[in-house]
């Protein structure tokens, strides 16, 4: 019998799930804690662009089902209706979409609540929230800091318990720096695994619906919910969805792991707590290894060309006629992506820019499977560097992409990764994450991995020591 | 195969890609828009440096092909005028309005 | 002599139930109301995501076969961009450089037309364009949005106005024959743009092409290329050469007019869609596709004149449809058996001189053409005879007739027909009667 929490916002999926099963607590009390929590913290933190008033109502209708009626926090990119959708736009400012994304169709059949929609960057265009046009989100762990993005506000909602769990998407860098800089789980499936219909799209070659959780297991959980083909999405695969959770609680004895990316200059005070991670995961019986990989630095060329590219196709639609406000709306942001994108495409220079971006990128996906072949799983740092300051993306041009140097590899390839907390520095309370990436549909594997090094170490804020 | 190493981004260009992008630029904002693009090519000017002979274009990372519907009318997604009409700024006897195009093709 | 080089481009909507991308209902001339047989997909709204047409795909293929091309065993699926309002994604989900079928050609009676290329697309919404409370407006339905365009280039092989129109209607046959597109040009079903210059020798291409527009029937076509020819031959009489240009076809006015000078080419940023992966053939299943195929138009119309020495001329009737075709098939060898002309049979069949079409047995049609051919050998003297005897019996009615009133000639016909139980020749009947 487990002790009852002192506030039922901060219990986890799995305890919630546990917990009302043997009814040591109510769906209700889980509701009025998230509730008291969000009308404290909302105005300050600017999580939630909208809240659903009827979410507590819904819940006990579906108390029964695999997700029993929790309260789940979603991006503001996801297509939800009854919720408005702005992808934190004006341009999308009162836009009401018509018809479910099938990711929160798929959340809601298996029982989770869509407690209220969360601020990203404007359009998912960046890593630190601070491009959303309704202001910034700040980081709960230290509201001096970013949340990072462009799924900020769905780490924050987890990190700030103003929800049991949140969907976010990845196109690079999106759920897991996020994950990283808040001290939370995010989980970036392999591309093709969530569908991406209703999704407001940004790189429609790399965009990738994803759970942010307090702990591996809660994300696991989350994705049996969401995973699977869908044929609404053609660039969803038919491959089979496991059990995510049937990798939970297994030895990586035996594992062989490649360390990447550990050359990278001006980090030297953040190596010893990337190395001690490395430690308990030899320490856990894994064969640890460096190995040198294709140099992430052109993963920002080809992202930046590939994304700005699709970015400003996609986004060719928003004119205002059929629903929406008109292009002089856009945020000086998605001017520039688009505008760039235009460029990279355009006659006399597609060939230079965006065929060629495309043909390095053929060399990372190369790249990777030739080092999966050898090892089972590969790490590193998620983000070089704790959560930046406020402030710190405004007139960067580049700033997300330099932030997400480390991921864009592993994204632009479609591979899946999930980060988990590995440090907190115990001055500013901020973290470090580690990203654990793993051959094509093998979550499993990466979730097993990050699970063993969750239970193995104490960094993660909700595990019961 | 020559690649032109191109890291400036002039004002002129901004214009010509504003108009083709339809996005609305006032004069004060093309220099700023000159400098930030000409940072950006920079940064990824090294892409040019990669070599690339032999190497076929990834535009589609999951391998499939052939992903088709059959020809079947799905009326579950159809959506009445109404829902159709939802978000529209303007609309008229079940059409969407905008103002009158100088035709492409008519008149 | 200046000679003209004309190339054509076609686009005609095919007839699935759904539309290219997305399930919707594909009727859009049919829909009583805008807006009606829309979704997500078509509207082009955030996060929606297109889902390619599999019969869409194989009747392209099916064309391109029957028009003689090859089919590329890699294809795939490009965005085209540019904006307008009645393109929702500001891009069209069209082909550009792997269409599915490339190189193959039409023969007419004024020589082979070769065929660029044939690609699959997306239609657009349309266009009404009104006045509504003094303001000028355009509105828009996308009841049309993604319906499946079928998309046919011509090289400038053709050289008459007259070559052209017996291309457009070949390939329109050949469209409706596979039953793959109604080809209806008022309802917008099938659409014809030609592009045309002047040169002094067939064989060099001149420098510049204009393109004519908004051409909705062949025999505007002919009327517009015709025009075209004489306002280029001016020019270029005078030493000046026609602009690149789009113009339009003014049926009132019997004119071209200029649209649309194209100072720099329309920049569309083609670059493969990431939301469609590749459609991918072997060399096996396009021979069964081929096998597949019915026997085509020109085929059988030279079978016909080999085996029945049927007019082509008459030939065009009867192959319309695959089943109108295999139907004619039987009845002109039926009536090749029964000692009947086929082309007599054809005339008789295209002149509606008898009631018979597609759906009446073979043997009761030989048996409607006998009766029709048989009313030449009616006896006259039988005929006589019966008029004889109805005159007896109808005396007041055959003074009436004789003092003018000829609306009872219907009436003595009529009972002819009871007394004489043969199919009757009113011709000859009328003389008998004022005999």
């Amino acid at each position: 019998m487990t002790k009852k929490p002192i506030s039922l916002n901060t219990v986890t999926i799995k305890q919630a799930l546990t917990g009302l099963q043997a009814k040591d607590f109510s769906l209700a009390e889980i509701y009025e804690a998230t509730d008291q929590i969000v009308a404290k913290q909302n105005k300050d933190l600017n999580v939630y662009l909208a809240t659903n008033e009827k979410a507590s109502v819904e819940a006990r209708k579906v108390a029964e089902s695999p997700l029993a009626g929790l309260p789940i926090a979603v991006k503001d990119n996801f297509g939800t209706i009854g919720l408005p959708t702005t992808a934190a736009s004006l341009v999308l400012d009162g836009y009401q979409s018509q018809y479910e994304s099938t990711v929160t169709t798929k959340l809601l059949e298996a029982g989770g609540v869509i407690y209220g929609k969360t601020n990203m960057d404007a359009w998912a265009h960046g890593s630190s929230t601070e491009t959303s046009q309704y202001g910034r989100t700040l980081n709960p762990r230290n509201t001096q800091h970013l949340p990072g993005g462009s799924s900020g506000g769905s780490a924050a909602a987890v990190a700030a318990d103003m929800c049991l769990g949140a969907l976010g998407s990845e196109t690079a860098g999106s759920i897991r720096q996020p994950a990283a800089w808040c001290g939370v789980v995010g989980l970036k499936p392999t591309y093709g695994r969530c569908s991406r219909y209703g999704v407001v799209a940004m790189a429609s070659s790399t965009d990738s619906p994803g759970p942010i959780g307090k702990t591996v297991e809660d994300t696991a959980i989350l994705l049996n919910a969401i995973a699977g083909h869908d044929p609404y999405d053609s660039t969803t695969s038919q491959e089979a969805v496991p059990d995510f959770t049937s990798f939970l609680d297994k030895s990586i004895k035996g594992m062989k792991i490649g360390v990447l990316y550990h050359d990278l200059p001006g980090l030297d005070e953040i190596w010893p707590h990337f190395d001690a991670a490395t430690k308990v995961l030899s320490d856990l019986g894994a064969l640890v290894e460096p190995v040198k990989a294709f140099d992430p630095h052109h993963a920002i060329g080809v992202y930046t060309i590939v994304q700005r590219a699709e970015v400003s196709s996609n986004l060719g639609r928003y004119d205002g006629i059929r629903f929406g406000n008109d292009r002089s709306h856009f945020g000086d942001e998605a001017k520039r992506r688009i505008m760039l994108g235009t460029f990279t495409l355009s006659s006399g220079y597609s060939d230079q820019y965006y065929l060629r971006a495309q043909k390095v990128r053929t060399l990372f996906i190369n790249d990777f499977e030739k080092l999966l072949k050898k090892y089972d799983a590969l790490i590193s740092l998620t983000s070089p560097g704790y959560a930046k300051k406020i402030g710190a993306s405004e007139g960067a041009a580049m700033f997300g992409e330099l932030e997400d140097l480390l991921l864009e590899p592993s994204s632009i390839s479609g591979l899946p990764g999930i980060s988990v907390p590995c440090y907190r520095d115990p001055n500013t309370n901020l973290y470090l994450g580690l990203n654990i990436m793993t051959p094509k549909w093998q979550e499993g594997r990466a979730i097993q991995i990050a699970d063993a090094y969750e239970k193995a170490t104490t960094w993660n804020s909700w595990r019961q020591p | 195969m020559t690649s032109k190493k191109q890291t400036d981004f002039s004002e002129k260009q901004v214009e010509h890609t504003a108009k083709l992008a339809h996005i609305p630029v006032v004069a004060t904002e093309t220099k700023q828009l000159s400098e930030a693009f000409s940072t950006t090519l920079e940064v990824i000017s090294d892409l040019s440096e990669v070599p690339v002979e032999g190497v076929e274009p990834t535009h589609h990372v999951t391998g499939l092909k052939n992903v088709t519907r059959e020809d079947v009318v799905d009326k579950k997604r159809m959506f009445s005028q109404a829902q159709a009409l939802a978000n529209a700024p303007k609309s008229y006897e079940g059409f969407f309005v905008v103002p009158r195009i100088i035709d492409r093709d008519e008149e | 002599m200046r000679h003209l080089i004309c190339g054509l481009e076609v686009h005609a909507e095919l007839k699935t139930n759904s539309k290219m991308f997305c399930g919707c209902k594909n009727d859009p001339f049919g829909a009583s109301q805008p807006n009606i047989y829309t979704c997500p997909v078509c509207l082009g709204l955030p996060g929606a995501l297109p889902v390619a047409n599999k019969k869409a795909i194989e009747w392209t293929i099916k064309l391109g076969l029957a028009l003689n091309c090859k089919i590329n065993l890699f294809s795939k699926f490009d965005r085209k961009h540019y904006f307008y309002p009645d393109l929702p994604k500001a891009y069209q989900i069209s082909q550009y450089d792997l269409p599915f079928c490339e190189n193959g050609f039409v023969e007419t009676s004024e020589g082979r037309v070769r065929i660029r290329r044939i690609h699959l697309e997306e239609d657009t919404g349309k266009l009404l364009h009104k006045t509504i409370d003094g303001n000028k407006v355009s509105l828009i339905d996308f009841n049309r949005s993604s319906v499946p365009l079928i998309e046919i280039v011509t090289e400038p092989d053709i050289h008459t106005a007259s070559q052209a129109k017996e291309y457009a209607k070949k390939l329109r046959q050949i469209l409706r024959y596979l039953d793959i597109a109604n080809c209806d040009m008022e309802q917008g079903g099938m659409r014809l743009e030609a592009n045309l210059s002047l040169a002094n020798t067939p064989d060099v291409l001149p420098k510049y092409k204009v393109e004519v527009k908004n051409i909705n029937s062949f025999r505007f076509m002919e009327q517009a290329i015709a025009y075209e020819v004489i306002r280029q031959t001016e020019l270029l009489d005078k030493n000046q050469t026609p602009a690149q240009e789009t113009r339009g076809w003014d049926m009132q006015k019997q004119v071209t007019y200029s649209q649309r000078v194209k100072e720099e080419a329309e920049d569309y940023r083609y670059f493969p869609d990431p939301d469609l992966p590749p459609i991918e053939f072997t060399q096996t299943q396009i021979e069964i596709m081929r096998k597949l195929l019915p026997e085509l138009p020109d085929v059988i119309a030279r079978r016909w004149e080999h085996d029945f020495n049927l007019d082509p001329k008459n030939s065009a009737y009867f192959l319309e449809t695959q089943s109108g075709a295999q139907w004619a098939d039987a009845v002109f060898a039926d009536a090749k058996r029964n000692k009947v002309e086929p082309n007599d049979v054809a005339n008789l069949i295209i002149n509606k001189k008898v009631t018979v079409d597609q759906t009446t047995p073979v043997t009761e049609v030989i048996e409607k053409i006998l009766a029709a051919t048989r009313t030449d050998q009616l006896d006259p003297n039988l005929v006589k005879e019966a008029i004889n005897s109805i005159k007896n019996e109808f005396p007041t009615e055959w003074q009436r007739y004789q003092a003018g009133d000829k609306k009872l000639l219907g009436f003595f016909i009529g009972q002819l027909k009871k007394k004489i139980n043969q199919p009757l020749d009113p011709k000859q009947i009328i003389e008998l009667l004022n005999k």
